[in-house]
């Protein structure tokens, strides 16, 4: 029993409560403190120890909900990136004030914070659902009241979209726990570790199986299920979506293999195979869309789109020695870093180019800012899964899971490896090279920019020559929640 | 001959309503204008207090009193507690309102009072006939307090609309009394309950159930029997409308909860589908309905329709659990909807645009003691977690979930999802809209003389009393009362939706005094 991942989880919206006073230095403390402590946790983190920093406490008997929380492989990198993504959207913020209102901005990004960190250390069921739901509050707002053009109906168009999937989600939940304690006779418990040792008949499985896929595919978002997404990137401030992009899309991911394939595993079995065939039409939809779009946010929305296909691919391989679900986790984490940078370039080329964000407005900005084209290519060069680069070390898994899976589609798939690298290097090359744009004013990237980025960069580069880290930790659990459904 | 033995004890929150009721009534007629104003409300608030009192000191009780015409247990006791909450916070927001003083403070206070008394005499009835009083007592009150503001045309038009429904409803749940008493032979719930299975599929039995289910139907707002609530919740006077959404919806719902799990419990399986299609239509009417609602009570009038449906699902499934489970969401239910009616109780009086929608437009800038109520109580009424409603819809889903009822649970949650399209609405007016798009203030037109008063001098006093021409939407009054009524359920809102525990203590308390069941 310990305190920790409460301090963890919680810090963030209780400091961010006295954001109204000082945002700046609020902000960074209260994203800070758990950014230290993930990496003190990732440093004491045990390989072979199972669920780690368990805290385990009465919360609603009544309802056979536990206050249980717990870092495992699957969620002890996600916590980490939750937690740099959010530290750098807050030096972000730190040096770019938005003019209206600064404590109440941070305040609900730091909500955002809590939300994402509860919903990776969640290890009772109900108390995930809540995490997950209470996600999307903050993001209402951030959208809402500080978004660009049509904030009131893109916020409006998010929340109701994927509060549908999470509600329907709720009603599985509930329909799960209670059946389960009919079913076993045990007492009514939201327990996952309870839930998972018993699981539901099959036909029972596959209806609620349906109310999970839903909500964690909305929320990724998958093809067809994406419609709120441009509308939302459109508008969103960019220090919420750095983070949105590069965290919240994520948890969808961290729920199959947390809460689906474990709880599940008949239903994952009989369809694993249409949501393979779903991933890779959002692989190519992403990807053509991505190298279609001009504006910068959806190019990189769209590639989201993509890469998380990739992502569910992996997810749902269930290969035998899990390569494609250890891929899955490692390209959560690795599209989480990179995303985020990315975001922040945008704001960077928009200043350079009278607030435009279309990438046809861009154009020949490498020439005065070399240092910012050096990250921008890294960057870059890591989306499109260069080899050597730790996306490709997940790519290569993902595909090779798939493979010894089902054939035909892991050679559909690795297409969108080659429209990766046409989506990135035309972003990459209509903003930086070409001929100057008419509105483009170009300047070097300034030294307090400089602070958000480079460590970012560096991040990336760090983890691209250890990638093992992520995945020696992660082996162990995302095994056993693999052949939990091939057994 | 010798009258029934009563246990005074059990009965004492009935004999201090009742006599609370007389006295605030004669204090009423001091003509010093000081007393009227202040006193009677303070003599008010006491009954409430010591009513509530009484009601905690006979805690966990289980006994029938009075010839075994009323029951006095948890489930009444609590109810009880639900019914002061919402009678206290009508008297908070009714403190400095035109509506109050035109009734004549006492009269205004004395018949709140009563119709709290008639509430809980409806919740504890164990016999048709004190059921049927227990109704009147509750409806009577309530015709007039609709109307006591009576130099708004649509107050008379709201008093006298509730008045012809009510009398409809109170007609066809008198007349199905009338049924189920003609087949069981006896009028208390007791006797109902033995006659169970020897007239489960007796016509006139069934007749009269129809028509039971029909008349409260009526009171709780179910559609198809709720076209009445958006007008009278908009004409009304706004702490009558917030009283009204709460505590006559709870009261509506005890009886049911009564009734039928109690005495018709033996006809279940024919009245279970009925209530299940009519929780289903009335979560569809009640959130589709809301969606176009500009009028801010209005709109809380088909949300309250709405919540209806989801609050039939725990009658439906007729167990413990449903029974704790519908408690519990009344308990919240108003906590929520008060947090709402306060807040637009204070922007009436500052924004001079009435209950519009537009009349909260910037609040988030400008009133944040405002702005966060009406959030919280939008979010938990959504069913966000973090508030009381979240588990409010779990308890609701578990307990459907649980006795075979999977699809209602479907069934609340899409209706949830609908919802969000006017919560969210509401929320984003407090925050996402500037004050300079409120349209013109409407403050022509209001203090039109109708059929009482008409003086030039009353006339002048209503206008001091109300917005000065002209105040617009910044102006701000002192009205701590309505903030403290908005702050504190918001905070009890949050809190049950951190820790909910000690309410689903009492919750199941609630459904364990219903014996019947499993």
């Amino acid at each position: 029993m310990t305190l920790h991942l409460t301090i963890l989880v919680f810090f963030p919206a209780v400091c961010g409560l006295l954001a109204a006073f000082n945002p700046r230095w609020v902000g960074l403390i209260a994203a800070f403190v758990p950014l230290a402590y993930a990496v003190a946790m990732v440093a004491d983190f045990d390989v072979a120890g199972g669920l780690q920093f368990v805290t385990d406490d009465k919360w609603i008997p009544a309802l056979g909900i536990r206050y249980k929380l717990g870092v495992d492989g699957l969620s002890l990198w996600l916590v980490l990136l939750t937690t740099v993504i959010a530290f750098a959207s807050m030096l972000w913020l730190a040096v770019r004030q938005p003019s209206d209102r600064p404590g109440l901005f941070t305040f609900h990004l730091l909500l955002g914070e809590t939300a994402v960190l509860g919903a990776f250390v969640a290890q009772d069921l109900a108390l995930f659902v809540l995490f997950f739901d209470l996600m999307l509050v903050p993001f209402y707002f951030l959208v809402g009241q500080w978004g660009g053009e049509n904030r009131i109906p893109a916020a409006l168009k998010m929340v109701i979209y994927t509060l549908v999937g999470s509600l329907l989600m709720l009603a599985g939940a509930v329909a799960t726990a209670v059946l389960t304690a009919s079913n076993s006779g045990h007492d009514l418990s939201f327990v996952l570790s309870d839930l998972v040792a018993n699981p539901l008949p099959a036909g029972t499985q596959k209806w609620i199986f349906f109310t999970f896929a839903l909500a964690f595919l909305i929320k990724m978002p998958s093809f067809p299920f994406h419609g709120w997404m441009p509308d939302a990137y459109r508008t969103m401030p960019l220090p919420a979506l750095a983070f949105f992009s590069g965290v919240v899309s994520k948890v969808a991911a961290y729920g199959f293999l947390r809460l689906v394939l474990p709880l599940f595993p008949a239903a994952v079995e009989s369809f694993h195979t249409w949501f393979l065939v779903l991933a890779v039409i959002s692989i190519l939809y992403g990807s053509v869309q991505a190298f279609t779009q001009t504006n910068a946010r959806l190019i990189l929305g769209y590639s989201s789109v993509a890469q998380l296909g990739f992502i569910t691919l992996g997810i749902f391989a269930i290969d035998a020695a899990a390569q494609g679900a250890q891929g899955a986790l490692l390209q959560a984490i690795n599209h989480g870093l990179v995303v985020a940078p990315l975001f922040f370039v945008i704001a960077l080329l928009a200043e350079r180019a009278e607030g435009s964000e279309d990438i046809r407005d861009y154009g020949g900005i490498a020439f005065r800012a070399p240092v910012l084209t050096v990250l921008f290519l890294i960057t870059a060069l890591a989306t499109l899964a260069m080899p050597g680069s730790a996306n490709f070390a997940g790519e290569f898994l993902i595909l090779l899971g798939t493979f010894s899976s089902v054939q035909a589609i892991a050679f559909v798939a690795a297409l969108g490896v080659i429209l990766a690298s046409v989506y990135a290097l035309r972003f990459y090359f209509r903003s930086m090279h070409y001929r100057v744009g008419a509105q483009v004013q170009s300047f070097e990237l300034s030294l307090r920019d400089g602070l958000v980025l480079v460590p970012l960069v560096l991040a990336i580069l760090a983890f691209a020559l250890y990638p093992q880290l992520a995945l020696q930790s992660g082996e162990e659990a995302v095994k056993t929640t693999v052949q939990a459904v091939s057994r | 001959m010798k009258g029934p033995a009563i246990n005074w004890e059990a009965l004492s929150p009935f004999v201090a309503l009742t006599a609370g009721a007389c006295i605030v009534l004669l204090a009423g007629l001091a003509r010093s204008r000081g007393v009227r104003r202040g006193a009677v409300p303070v003599l008010t608030l006491l009954t409430i207090a010591v009513t509530a009192g009484l009601a905690v000191w006979q805690w966990d009780i289980r006994e029938a009193i009075v010839a075994k015409a009323l029951m006095v247990d948890d489930l009444t006791l609590t109810l009880l507690l639900v019914f002061l909450a919402g009678a206290a916070a009508a008297v908070l927001l009714s403190w400095r309102s035109e509506a109050s003083e035109e009734a004549g403070e006492g009269e205004y206070y004395a018949l709140l009072l009563m119709s709290v008394l008639g509430m809980a005499v409806l919740v504890a009835a164990n016999d048709l006939v004190v059921l049927f009083i227990g109704f009147e007592l509750l409806s009577i009150p309530l015709y007039v307090l609709c109307a006591t503001h009576m130099r708004r045309e649509q107050s008379l038009e709201s008093g006298l609309k509730y008045l012809i429904i009510g009398s409809v409803g109170s007609a066809t749940l008198l007349y199905g009394l009338a049924f189920l008493y003609g087949a069981a032979g006896g009028t208390s719930f007791d006797a109902l309950a033995a006659a169970g299975s020897r007239i489960a599929d007796d016509v006139l039995f069934l007749t009269g159930v129809a028509l039971v289910m029909v008349g409260l139907a009526f009171k709780a707002s179910v559609a198809p029997f709720h076209q009445w609530t958006p007008d009278v919740y908009e004409g009304a006077p706004t702490p009558i409308t917030g009283f009204m959404a709460v505590a006559t919806k709870a009261a509506a719902f005890g009886v049911i909860l009564r009734l039928f799990d109690v005495a018709l419990v033996s006809a279940a399986t024919t009245w279970a589908p009925a209530f299940a299609t009519l929780a289903v239509i009335t979560i569809v009417v009640g959130n589709v309905g809301a969606i176009g609602q500009s009028s801010l009570k209005r709109l809380l009038a088909y949300s309250s329709v709405a919540q209806a449906g989801y609050m039939l699902a725990g009658v439906v499934v007729t167990t413990r659990l449903g029974v704790a489970a519908t408690v519990f969401y009344l308990a919240i239910y108003v906590v929520m909807n008060l947090a709402a009616f306060a807040v637009i109780v204070a922007r009436e009086r500052e924004a001079g645009v009435g209950d519009d929608i537009s009349s909260l437009y910037g609040l988030g800038r400008s009133r944040p003691w405002l702005a966060w109520p009406m959030t919280i109580s939008m979010l938990a009424l959504a069913g966000f977690p973090a508030t009381a409603g979240f588990f409010g819809k779990i308890y609701l889903i578990n307990a459907a979930v649980d006795n075979g009822y999977a699809w209602l649970g479907i069934v609340i949650v899409v209706g949830s999802a609908v919802s969000l399209a006017y919560y969210l609405r509401v929320i984003a007016a407090v925050w996402m809209r500037a004050p300079s798009e409120t349209p013109a203030p409407l403050v022509a037109g209001r203090a039109r003389p109708l059929i009482a008063g008409g003086s030039a001098e009353a006339d002048a006093e209503a206008r001091a009393a109300g917005v000065a021409p002209g105040a617009g939407a910044g102006a701000r009054l002192r009205q701590p009362e309505v903030v403290f009524v908005a702050v504190v359920c918001a905070l009890v809102t949050i809190v049950f939706g951190l820790y909910p525990q000690p309410l689903f203590d009492v919750a199941r308390d609630a459904g364990n005094a219903i014996v019947s069941l499993i």
